[in-house]
Protein backbone atom coordinates (compact mmCIF):
# COMPACT_ATOMS: atom_id res chain seq x y z
CA UNK A 1 0.00 0.00 0.00
CA UNK A 2 1.24 3.69 -0.98
CA UNK A 3 0.78 6.54 1.36
CA UNK A 4 -1.55 9.03 0.96
CA UNK A 5 1.29 11.30 0.45
CA UNK A 6 2.42 9.37 -2.05
CA UNK A 7 -0.66 9.20 -4.31
CA UNK A 8 -0.97 12.94 -4.13
CA UNK A 9 2.64 13.35 -5.20
CA UNK A 10 2.51 11.05 -7.88
CA UNK A 11 -0.91 12.23 -8.96
CA UNK A 12 0.23 16.08 -9.19
CA UNK A 13 3.41 15.55 -11.01
CA UNK A 14 1.92 13.22 -13.54
CA UNK A 15 -0.61 15.85 -13.93
CA UNK A 16 1.84 18.23 -14.51
CA UNK A 17 3.96 16.52 -17.14
CA UNK A 18 1.07 15.61 -19.07
CA UNK A 19 -0.04 19.16 -18.91
CA UNK A 20 3.61 20.62 -19.93
CA UNK A 21 3.80 18.06 -22.47
CA UNK A 22 0.20 18.47 -24.40
CA UNK A 23 0.79 22.24 -23.90
CA UNK A 24 4.03 22.69 -25.48
CA UNK A 25 2.42 20.48 -28.63
CA UNK A 26 -0.60 22.41 -28.77
CA UNK A 27 1.63 26.17 -28.78
CA UNK A 28 4.09 24.78 -31.42
CA UNK A 29 1.11 23.27 -33.71
CA UNK A 30 -1.09 25.86 -33.52
CA UNK A 31 0.18 27.75 -37.02
CA UNK A 32 -0.03 24.33 -39.26
CA UNK A 33 -3.47 24.12 -37.74
CA UNK A 34 -4.31 27.30 -38.46
CA UNK A 35 -2.96 27.14 -42.26
CA UNK A 36 -4.98 23.76 -42.17
CA UNK A 37 -8.43 24.75 -41.24
CA UNK A 38 -8.46 28.08 -43.97
CA UNK A 39 -6.99 25.46 -46.68
CA UNK A 40 -10.09 22.94 -46.02
CA UNK A 41 -12.05 26.05 -45.83
CA UNK A 42 -11.46 27.41 -48.95
CA UNK A 43 -11.12 24.67 -50.60
CA UNK A 44 -14.50 23.71 -50.00
CA UNK A 45 -15.63 27.27 -50.98
CA UNK A 46 -14.04 26.29 -54.47
CA UNK A 47 -15.63 22.82 -54.67
CA UNK A 48 -18.61 25.02 -55.36
CA UNK A 49 -17.93 26.42 -58.40
CA UNK A 50 -15.77 23.27 -60.20
CA UNK A 51 -17.16 24.08 -63.26
CA UNK A 52 -15.43 27.39 -63.56
CA UNK A 53 -12.07 26.21 -61.98
CA UNK A 54 -9.16 24.67 -64.85
CA UNK A 55 -9.21 21.53 -62.40
CA UNK A 56 -11.75 20.24 -60.05
CA UNK A 57 -11.28 21.18 -56.91
CA UNK A 58 -10.85 18.03 -54.79
CA UNK A 59 -7.19 17.39 -57.37
CA UNK A 60 -5.87 20.81 -56.63
CA UNK A 61 -3.17 21.55 -54.06
CA UNK A 62 -2.58 23.74 -50.95
CA UNK A 63 -0.33 26.12 -52.67
CA UNK A 64 -2.74 25.79 -55.76
CA UNK A 65 -5.97 26.63 -53.48
CA UNK A 66 -4.03 29.65 -51.90
CA UNK A 67 -3.14 31.08 -56.02
CA UNK A 68 -6.58 30.63 -57.11
CA UNK A 69 -8.06 32.56 -54.16
CA UNK A 70 -5.09 35.74 -54.47
CA UNK A 71 -5.81 36.25 -57.87
CA UNK A 72 -9.34 35.35 -58.87
CA UNK A 73 -11.18 35.95 -55.67
CA UNK A 74 -12.26 39.08 -54.38
CA UNK A 75 -13.38 38.69 -50.91
CA UNK A 76 -16.47 41.08 -49.72
CA UNK A 77 -18.41 41.66 -46.61
CA UNK A 78 -21.72 42.65 -46.01
CA UNK A 79 -24.24 43.60 -43.49
CA UNK A 80 -27.73 43.48 -42.98
CA UNK A 81 -28.53 45.90 -45.56
CA UNK A 82 -26.37 45.12 -48.15
CA UNK A 83 -23.88 47.95 -47.82
CA UNK A 84 -19.99 46.51 -48.05
CA UNK A 85 -18.62 46.57 -44.44
CA UNK A 86 -14.44 47.82 -44.89
CA UNK A 87 -11.67 46.33 -43.23
CA UNK A 88 -12.87 42.68 -43.07
CA UNK A 89 -12.18 39.74 -45.01
CA UNK A 90 -15.06 37.19 -46.33
CA UNK A 91 -12.83 34.20 -44.47
CA UNK A 92 -13.13 36.38 -41.28
CA UNK A 93 -16.96 35.99 -40.69
CA UNK A 94 -17.83 33.07 -39.06
CA UNK A 95 -21.91 32.51 -39.76
CA UNK A 96 -21.82 29.85 -36.78
CA UNK A 97 -21.05 32.93 -34.66
CA UNK A 98 -22.65 35.80 -36.64
CA UNK A 99 -26.43 33.62 -35.76
CA UNK A 100 -25.88 34.84 -32.07
CA UNK A 101 -26.20 38.54 -32.94
CA UNK A 102 -28.86 40.28 -33.32
CA UNK A 103 -29.95 40.41 -37.04
CA UNK A 104 -29.56 43.89 -37.80
CA UNK A 105 -25.59 43.38 -36.94
CA UNK A 106 -24.75 40.31 -38.86
CA UNK A 107 -22.06 40.56 -41.36
CA UNK A 108 -22.51 37.93 -44.22
CA UNK A 109 -19.52 36.80 -46.72
CA UNK A 110 -19.22 37.21 -50.53
CA UNK A 111 -16.45 35.70 -52.66
CA UNK A 112 -16.46 37.01 -55.84
CA UNK A 113 -15.04 34.68 -58.63
CA UNK A 114 -13.43 36.31 -61.69
CA UNK A 115 -12.49 33.05 -63.45
CA UNK A 116 -11.49 33.02 -67.17
CA UNK A 117 -14.85 31.43 -67.70
CA UNK A 118 -16.98 33.95 -66.25
CA UNK A 119 -17.92 35.78 -62.75
CA UNK A 120 -19.69 33.95 -59.78
CA UNK A 121 -20.71 35.21 -56.67
CA UNK A 122 -20.28 32.55 -53.65
CA UNK A 123 -22.62 32.86 -51.21
CA UNK A 124 -22.49 30.85 -47.61
CA UNK A 125 -25.75 29.80 -46.33
CA UNK A 126 -25.79 27.70 -42.78
CA UNK A 127 -28.89 25.94 -41.28
CA UNK A 128 -29.58 22.84 -39.11
CA UNK A 129 -30.31 19.58 -40.74
CA UNK A 130 -31.81 16.46 -38.07
CA UNK A 131 -28.64 15.76 -35.74
CA UNK A 132 -26.43 19.12 -36.04
CA UNK A 133 -25.82 22.30 -38.27
CA UNK A 134 -25.51 22.33 -42.50
CA UNK A 135 -23.51 24.90 -44.16
CA UNK A 136 -23.08 25.29 -48.20
CA UNK A 137 -21.42 27.82 -50.21
CA UNK A 138 -24.19 28.69 -52.87
CA UNK A 139 -22.54 29.89 -56.44
CA UNK A 140 -24.80 32.19 -58.21
CA UNK A 141 -23.97 33.42 -61.94
CA UNK A 142 -23.73 37.12 -62.58
CA UNK A 143 -27.58 37.21 -63.62
CA UNK A 144 -27.72 36.88 -59.92
CA UNK A 145 -30.45 34.56 -60.24
CA UNK A 146 -29.11 30.95 -61.88
CA UNK A 147 -27.32 28.60 -59.51
CA UNK A 148 -23.67 28.20 -61.15
CA UNK A 149 -22.74 25.40 -58.26
CA UNK A 150 -23.62 24.59 -54.72
CA UNK A 151 -21.50 22.87 -52.09
CA UNK A 152 -22.63 21.27 -48.82
CA UNK A 153 -21.32 20.47 -45.56
CA UNK A 154 -22.37 19.06 -41.94
CA UNK A 155 -21.45 18.00 -38.60
CA UNK A 156 -23.10 14.92 -38.03
CA UNK A 157 -25.65 13.83 -40.32
CA UNK A 158 -26.08 10.43 -40.99
CA UNK A 159 -23.44 8.45 -43.39
CA UNK A 160 -25.77 7.14 -46.37
CA UNK A 161 -28.72 9.44 -45.73
CA UNK A 162 -28.27 12.83 -44.77
CA UNK A 163 -24.63 12.86 -45.34
CA UNK A 164 -25.56 12.11 -48.86
CA UNK A 165 -25.66 15.87 -49.29
CA UNK A 166 -22.50 15.92 -49.39
CA UNK A 167 -20.64 12.61 -50.07
CA UNK A 168 -23.07 11.84 -52.96
CA UNK A 169 -21.88 14.52 -55.95
CA UNK A 170 -25.38 13.85 -57.86
CA UNK A 171 -27.02 15.77 -55.06
CA UNK A 172 -25.28 19.37 -55.57
CA UNK A 173 -25.66 18.94 -58.98
CA UNK A 174 -28.87 19.03 -59.35
CA UNK A 175 -29.13 22.36 -58.42
CA UNK A 176 -26.83 23.80 -61.08
CA UNK A 177 -28.95 25.98 -63.96
CA UNK A 178 -31.71 26.57 -61.62
CA UNK A 179 -33.14 29.82 -60.60
CA UNK A 180 -33.58 31.64 -57.52
CA UNK A 181 -36.14 34.06 -59.04
CA UNK A 182 -39.00 33.66 -60.56
CA UNK A 183 -39.96 36.08 -63.78
CA UNK A 184 -39.72 39.44 -62.93
CA UNK A 185 -37.98 39.38 -59.66
CA UNK A 186 -39.75 37.53 -56.99
CA UNK A 187 -37.77 35.66 -54.68
CA UNK A 188 -38.52 31.94 -54.71
CA UNK A 189 -35.28 30.12 -53.57
CA UNK A 190 -34.88 26.39 -54.36
CA UNK A 191 -37.24 23.86 -52.79
CA UNK A 192 -35.72 20.15 -52.24
CA UNK A 193 -39.16 18.19 -52.62
CA UNK A 194 -39.59 15.06 -51.16
CA UNK A 195 -41.50 12.47 -53.61
CA UNK A 196 -39.46 14.35 -57.12
CA UNK A 197 -39.07 18.12 -58.36
CA UNK A 198 -42.06 19.04 -59.72
CA UNK A 199 -40.80 22.51 -60.83
CA UNK A 200 -38.37 22.11 -62.95
CA UNK A 201 -36.92 25.72 -62.33
CA UNK A 202 -37.11 26.02 -58.64
CA UNK A 203 -37.36 22.64 -57.44
CA UNK A 204 -34.98 19.48 -56.88
CA UNK A 205 -35.43 15.81 -55.67
CA UNK A 206 -35.05 14.76 -51.99
CA UNK A 207 -32.80 12.14 -50.72
CA UNK A 208 -34.43 9.19 -49.95
CA UNK A 209 -34.83 8.54 -46.54
CA UNK A 210 -33.29 11.93 -45.39
CA UNK A 211 -36.33 14.13 -45.25
CA UNK A 212 -35.55 15.93 -42.46
CA UNK A 213 -31.68 16.77 -43.79
CA UNK A 214 -33.33 17.95 -47.19
CA UNK A 215 -36.34 20.14 -45.20
CA UNK A 216 -32.84 21.76 -43.43
CA UNK A 217 -31.49 22.54 -46.98
CA UNK A 218 -34.66 24.24 -48.60
CA UNK A 219 -35.00 26.17 -45.06
CA UNK A 220 -31.22 27.22 -45.31
CA UNK A 221 -31.64 27.90 -48.96
CA UNK A 222 -34.45 30.05 -48.55
CA UNK A 223 -33.75 32.02 -45.18
CA UNK A 224 -29.39 31.88 -46.05
CA UNK A 225 -29.89 33.84 -49.83
CA UNK A 226 -33.11 36.27 -48.80
CA UNK A 227 -30.06 37.77 -46.32
CA UNK A 228 -27.66 38.61 -49.65
CA UNK A 229 -31.64 40.08 -51.12
CA UNK A 230 -30.35 43.77 -50.11
CA UNK A 231 -26.76 43.29 -51.63
CA UNK A 232 -28.08 41.78 -55.05
CA UNK A 233 -30.54 44.45 -55.22
CA UNK A 234 -27.69 46.93 -54.84
CA UNK A 235 -25.58 45.59 -57.36
CA UNK A 236 -27.89 45.17 -60.18
CA UNK A 237 -29.22 48.29 -60.32
CA UNK B 1 36.57 -10.57 12.75
CA UNK B 2 33.21 -10.82 10.97
CA UNK B 3 33.90 -11.46 7.40
CA UNK B 4 30.97 -10.02 5.58
CA UNK B 5 30.27 -14.03 4.12
CA UNK B 6 26.76 -12.75 2.43
CA UNK B 7 26.84 -15.50 -0.72
CA UNK B 8 26.90 -13.51 -3.62
CA UNK B 9 24.00 -14.45 -6.06
CA UNK B 10 24.45 -16.44 -9.55
CA UNK B 11 25.00 -13.23 -11.35
CA UNK B 12 24.30 -14.79 -14.28
CA UNK B 13 21.11 -15.00 -14.82
CA UNK B 14 19.55 -16.79 -18.13
CA UNK B 15 18.61 -13.74 -20.56
CA UNK B 16 15.58 -14.24 -22.42
CA UNK B 17 15.19 -13.20 -26.26
CA UNK B 18 14.90 -10.69 -27.12
CA UNK B 19 12.04 -11.86 -30.03
CA UNK B 20 11.73 -15.50 -29.40
CA UNK B 21 8.53 -17.56 -29.28
CA UNK B 22 6.75 -16.06 -26.43
CA UNK B 23 7.04 -12.65 -27.57
CA UNK B 24 5.94 -13.58 -31.23
CA UNK B 25 3.12 -15.63 -29.65
CA UNK B 26 1.83 -11.98 -28.24
CA UNK B 27 2.17 -10.24 -31.47
CA UNK B 28 0.28 -13.28 -33.33
CA UNK B 29 -2.52 -14.39 -30.16
CA UNK B 30 -4.45 -11.19 -31.06
CA UNK B 31 -4.49 -11.74 -35.17
CA UNK B 32 -6.18 -15.04 -34.72
CA UNK B 33 -6.95 -16.52 -31.90
CA UNK B 34 -8.13 -13.93 -29.31
CA UNK B 35 -8.45 -11.12 -31.83
CA UNK B 36 -10.04 -8.35 -29.71
CA UNK B 37 -13.08 -7.70 -32.27
CA UNK B 38 -14.54 -11.61 -33.73
CA UNK B 39 -13.24 -13.14 -30.80
CA UNK B 40 -13.63 -11.20 -27.86
CA UNK B 41 -16.07 -8.63 -29.37
CA UNK B 42 -14.49 -5.32 -28.34
CA UNK B 43 -14.07 -1.94 -29.78
CA UNK B 44 -17.45 -2.43 -31.87
CA UNK B 45 -18.35 0.67 -31.53
CA UNK B 46 -15.46 2.74 -33.76
CA UNK B 47 -15.34 -0.50 -35.79
CA UNK B 48 -19.34 0.33 -36.98
CA UNK B 49 -18.75 3.87 -37.14
CA UNK B 50 -15.54 4.51 -39.23
CA UNK B 51 -15.54 1.56 -41.76
CA UNK B 52 -17.87 3.49 -44.40
CA UNK B 53 -14.07 4.32 -46.31
CA UNK B 54 -11.19 2.29 -46.08
CA UNK B 55 -8.64 5.53 -46.02
CA UNK B 56 -9.82 6.65 -42.48
CA UNK B 57 -10.52 2.89 -41.37
CA UNK B 58 -6.26 3.11 -42.06
CA UNK B 59 -5.55 6.18 -40.36
CA UNK B 60 -7.55 4.77 -37.14
CA UNK B 61 -6.06 1.69 -37.40
CA UNK B 62 -2.55 3.08 -37.28
CA UNK B 63 -3.71 5.56 -34.47
CA UNK B 64 -5.20 2.78 -32.43
CA UNK B 65 -1.90 0.42 -32.86
CA UNK B 66 -0.01 3.65 -31.61
CA UNK B 67 -1.75 4.40 -28.61
CA UNK B 68 -2.24 0.57 -27.99
CA UNK B 69 1.44 0.34 -28.35
CA UNK B 70 2.67 2.74 -26.17
CA UNK B 71 0.05 3.08 -23.10
CA UNK B 72 0.86 -0.12 -22.86
CA UNK B 73 4.77 0.75 -22.63
CA UNK B 74 4.12 3.33 -19.87
CA UNK B 75 1.67 2.00 -18.27
CA UNK B 76 4.28 -0.78 -17.87
CA UNK B 77 7.25 1.20 -16.90
CA UNK B 78 5.35 2.64 -14.37
CA UNK B 79 3.39 -0.50 -13.08
CA UNK B 80 5.62 -0.66 -10.24
CA UNK B 81 4.86 3.03 -8.77
CA UNK B 82 1.35 3.22 -9.87
CA UNK B 83 -0.60 3.83 -6.75
CA UNK B 84 -3.11 0.68 -6.68
CA UNK B 85 -5.77 2.71 -5.16
CA UNK B 86 -5.84 5.11 -8.44
CA UNK B 87 -4.66 2.69 -11.00
CA UNK B 88 -7.68 3.39 -13.48
CA UNK B 89 -7.53 7.09 -13.53
CA UNK B 90 -3.42 7.04 -14.21
CA UNK B 91 -4.36 4.18 -17.17
CA UNK B 92 -6.85 6.71 -18.54
CA UNK B 93 -4.53 9.54 -18.11
CA UNK B 94 -2.06 7.74 -20.03
CA UNK B 95 -4.34 6.97 -22.90
CA UNK B 96 -5.98 10.32 -23.10
CA UNK B 97 -2.62 11.80 -23.89
CA UNK B 98 -1.50 9.89 -26.37
CA UNK B 99 -5.12 9.93 -28.24
CA UNK B 100 -4.43 14.18 -27.94
CA UNK B 101 -1.14 13.57 -29.58
CA UNK B 102 -2.77 11.49 -32.13
CA UNK B 103 -5.45 13.91 -32.56
CA UNK B 104 -3.41 17.17 -32.89
CA UNK B 105 -0.92 15.32 -35.00
CA UNK B 106 -3.45 14.26 -37.97
CA UNK B 107 -4.47 17.59 -37.65
CA UNK B 108 -0.77 18.89 -38.56
CA UNK B 109 -0.67 16.21 -41.27
CA UNK B 110 -4.12 15.47 -42.87
CA UNK B 111 -6.58 18.12 -42.12
CA UNK B 112 -9.44 16.50 -44.24
CA UNK B 113 -9.11 12.79 -42.42
CA UNK B 114 -9.15 14.30 -39.20
CA UNK B 115 -12.77 16.16 -40.02
CA UNK B 116 -13.84 12.88 -41.26
CA UNK B 117 -12.65 10.79 -38.53
CA UNK B 118 -14.14 14.13 -35.93
CA UNK B 119 -14.82 12.90 -32.62
CA UNK B 120 -14.00 8.93 -33.28
CA UNK B 121 -10.13 9.83 -32.99
CA UNK B 122 -11.18 11.02 -29.15
CA UNK B 123 -13.53 8.22 -28.49
CA UNK B 124 -10.16 6.02 -28.76
CA UNK B 125 -9.89 6.90 -25.11
CA UNK B 126 -13.10 5.19 -24.49
CA UNK B 127 -11.90 1.88 -26.44
CA UNK B 128 -12.21 -0.94 -24.28
CA UNK B 129 -9.73 -2.96 -26.06
CA UNK B 130 -6.64 -0.11 -24.98
CA UNK B 131 -7.92 0.03 -21.17
CA UNK B 132 -8.71 -3.56 -21.11
CA UNK B 133 -4.99 -4.57 -22.48
CA UNK B 134 -3.84 -1.74 -19.81
CA UNK B 135 -5.29 -3.67 -16.94
CA UNK B 136 -5.11 -7.30 -17.85
CA UNK B 137 -1.75 -7.37 -19.04
CA UNK B 138 0.58 -4.12 -18.79
CA UNK B 139 0.31 -3.94 -15.22
CA UNK B 140 1.54 -7.33 -15.04
CA UNK B 141 4.46 -7.81 -17.56
CA UNK B 142 7.76 -6.04 -18.58
CA UNK B 143 7.68 -3.07 -20.75
CA UNK B 144 9.17 -4.45 -23.71
CA UNK B 145 6.09 -7.72 -24.06
CA UNK B 146 3.15 -5.29 -23.10
CA UNK B 147 4.40 -2.80 -26.10
CA UNK B 148 4.41 -6.15 -27.85
CA UNK B 149 1.17 -6.83 -26.63
CA UNK B 150 -0.50 -3.62 -27.29
CA UNK B 151 1.13 -3.48 -31.00
CA UNK B 152 -0.78 -7.11 -31.61
CA UNK B 153 -3.94 -5.96 -30.26
CA UNK B 154 -4.20 -2.89 -31.92
CA UNK B 155 -3.04 -4.54 -35.36
CA UNK B 156 -6.10 -7.51 -34.50
CA UNK B 157 -8.76 -4.46 -34.14
CA UNK B 158 -6.94 -2.39 -37.31
CA UNK B 159 -6.96 -5.64 -39.43
CA UNK B 160 -10.90 -6.31 -39.08
CA UNK B 161 -11.12 -2.66 -39.23
CA UNK B 162 -9.78 -2.46 -42.48
CA UNK B 163 -11.52 -5.82 -43.99
CA UNK B 164 -14.90 -4.32 -43.30
CA UNK B 165 -14.00 -1.01 -44.49
CA UNK B 166 -12.86 -2.90 -47.89
CA UNK B 167 -16.53 -4.56 -48.09
CA UNK B 168 -18.66 -1.32 -47.38
CA UNK B 169 -16.33 0.88 -49.64
CA UNK B 170 -15.98 -1.64 -52.30
CA UNK B 171 -20.16 -2.44 -52.80
CA UNK B 172 -21.53 0.92 -50.83
CA UNK B 173 -19.23 3.48 -53.28
CA UNK B 174 -17.38 1.36 -56.06
CA UNK B 175 -13.99 2.56 -55.38
CA UNK B 176 -11.28 1.94 -52.66
CA UNK B 177 -8.80 4.40 -50.41
CA UNK B 178 -11.26 7.45 -51.78
CA UNK B 179 -9.77 10.85 -50.09
CA UNK B 180 -6.79 9.63 -49.88
CA UNK B 181 -3.65 10.26 -52.87
CA UNK B 182 -4.01 6.39 -53.99
CA UNK B 183 -7.42 6.86 -54.49
CA UNK B 184 -9.01 3.64 -56.57
CA UNK B 185 -12.60 4.11 -58.64
CA UNK B 186 -13.13 0.49 -59.24
CA UNK B 187 -17.13 0.58 -60.58
CA UNK B 188 -19.25 3.46 -61.42
CA UNK B 189 -21.17 4.88 -63.82
CA UNK B 190 -18.77 7.32 -65.17
CA UNK B 191 -15.28 7.56 -67.40
CA UNK B 192 -13.32 8.03 -64.24
CA UNK B 193 -13.97 4.52 -62.82
CA UNK B 194 -11.85 1.40 -64.13
CA UNK B 195 -15.62 -0.46 -65.05
CA UNK B 196 -17.48 2.09 -66.35
CA UNK B 197 -21.49 0.64 -65.94
CA UNK B 198 -22.62 2.98 -68.73
CA UNK B 199 -20.45 1.76 -71.24
CA UNK B 200 -20.29 -1.96 -70.34
CA UNK B 201 -23.64 -3.26 -71.21
CA UNK B 202 -23.41 -6.88 -69.06
CA UNK B 203 -22.80 -4.14 -66.67
CA UNK B 204 -25.52 -2.24 -66.95
CA UNK B 205 -27.80 -3.22 -63.91
CA UNK B 206 -24.84 -2.71 -61.35
CA UNK B 207 -26.06 -0.25 -58.52
CA UNK B 208 -23.86 0.66 -55.51
CA UNK B 209 -25.34 -0.51 -52.52
CA UNK B 210 -26.60 1.83 -49.86
CA UNK B 211 -27.39 -0.76 -46.87
CA UNK B 212 -23.25 -0.81 -47.19
CA UNK B 213 -22.66 2.79 -46.11
CA UNK B 214 -25.22 2.70 -42.78
CA UNK B 215 -23.87 1.54 -39.89
CA UNK B 216 -26.19 -1.14 -39.57
CA UNK B 217 -24.26 -2.78 -42.89
CA UNK B 218 -21.00 -2.89 -40.67
CA UNK B 219 -23.09 -5.15 -37.75
CA UNK B 220 -23.66 -8.09 -40.67
CA UNK B 221 -20.26 -7.60 -41.97
CA UNK B 222 -18.66 -7.82 -38.73
CA UNK B 223 -21.15 -10.75 -37.66
CA UNK B 224 -20.23 -12.72 -41.10
CA UNK B 225 -16.76 -12.74 -40.09
CA UNK B 226 -16.88 -14.03 -36.95
CA UNK B 227 -18.97 -17.26 -38.36
CA UNK B 228 -16.25 -17.11 -40.95
CA UNK B 229 -13.19 -16.91 -38.22
CA UNK B 230 -15.07 -19.70 -36.00
CA UNK B 231 -15.66 -22.14 -38.54
CA UNK B 232 -12.12 -21.99 -40.05
CA UNK B 233 -10.36 -21.95 -36.28
CA UNK B 234 -11.36 -25.11 -34.52
CA UNK B 235 -10.07 -23.83 -31.44
CA UNK B 236 -12.94 -21.36 -30.65
CA UNK B 237 -15.74 -23.86 -31.57
CA UNK B 238 -17.09 -24.27 -27.91
CA UNK B 239 -16.38 -28.42 -26.99
CA UNK B 240 -19.60 -28.33 -24.73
Amino acid sequence: MHSKRYIYTFVLVMTAVVALVLALMATGLADIHERNAAIYNKKAILSAVDNYLEQPSSVLSDEQVMEIFDQQVEQVVVDAGGDPVEGRLAEDVDLAKEKDKPEAERHYPIYILNSPKGKVYIFSVRGNGLWDAIWGSIAIEDDFSTIAGVAFDHAGETPGLGAEIKDNPSFPAQFVGKEIYEGDGDYVSIKVRKGGAKDPVHEVDAISGATVTCDGVSEMMYRGLKNYEPYIDRVKK
Amino acid sequence: MAETTQLEKPAIKKREPLFGPKERKLLTDPLNDNNPITVQVLGICSALAVTTLVWPSFIMAIAVVFVCAFSSLFTSLLRKSIPKQVRMIVQLVIIATLVTIVEMTLRAVDYAVSRQLAVFIGLIITNCIVMGRLEAFAMANKPWRSFLDGVGNGLGYGGILLAVAVVRELFGKGSLFAGSPIEWKIIGPSADYMLNTTTISWLGWYQNNNLMVLSCAAMFIIGVFIWIHRSWNPKLVDVS
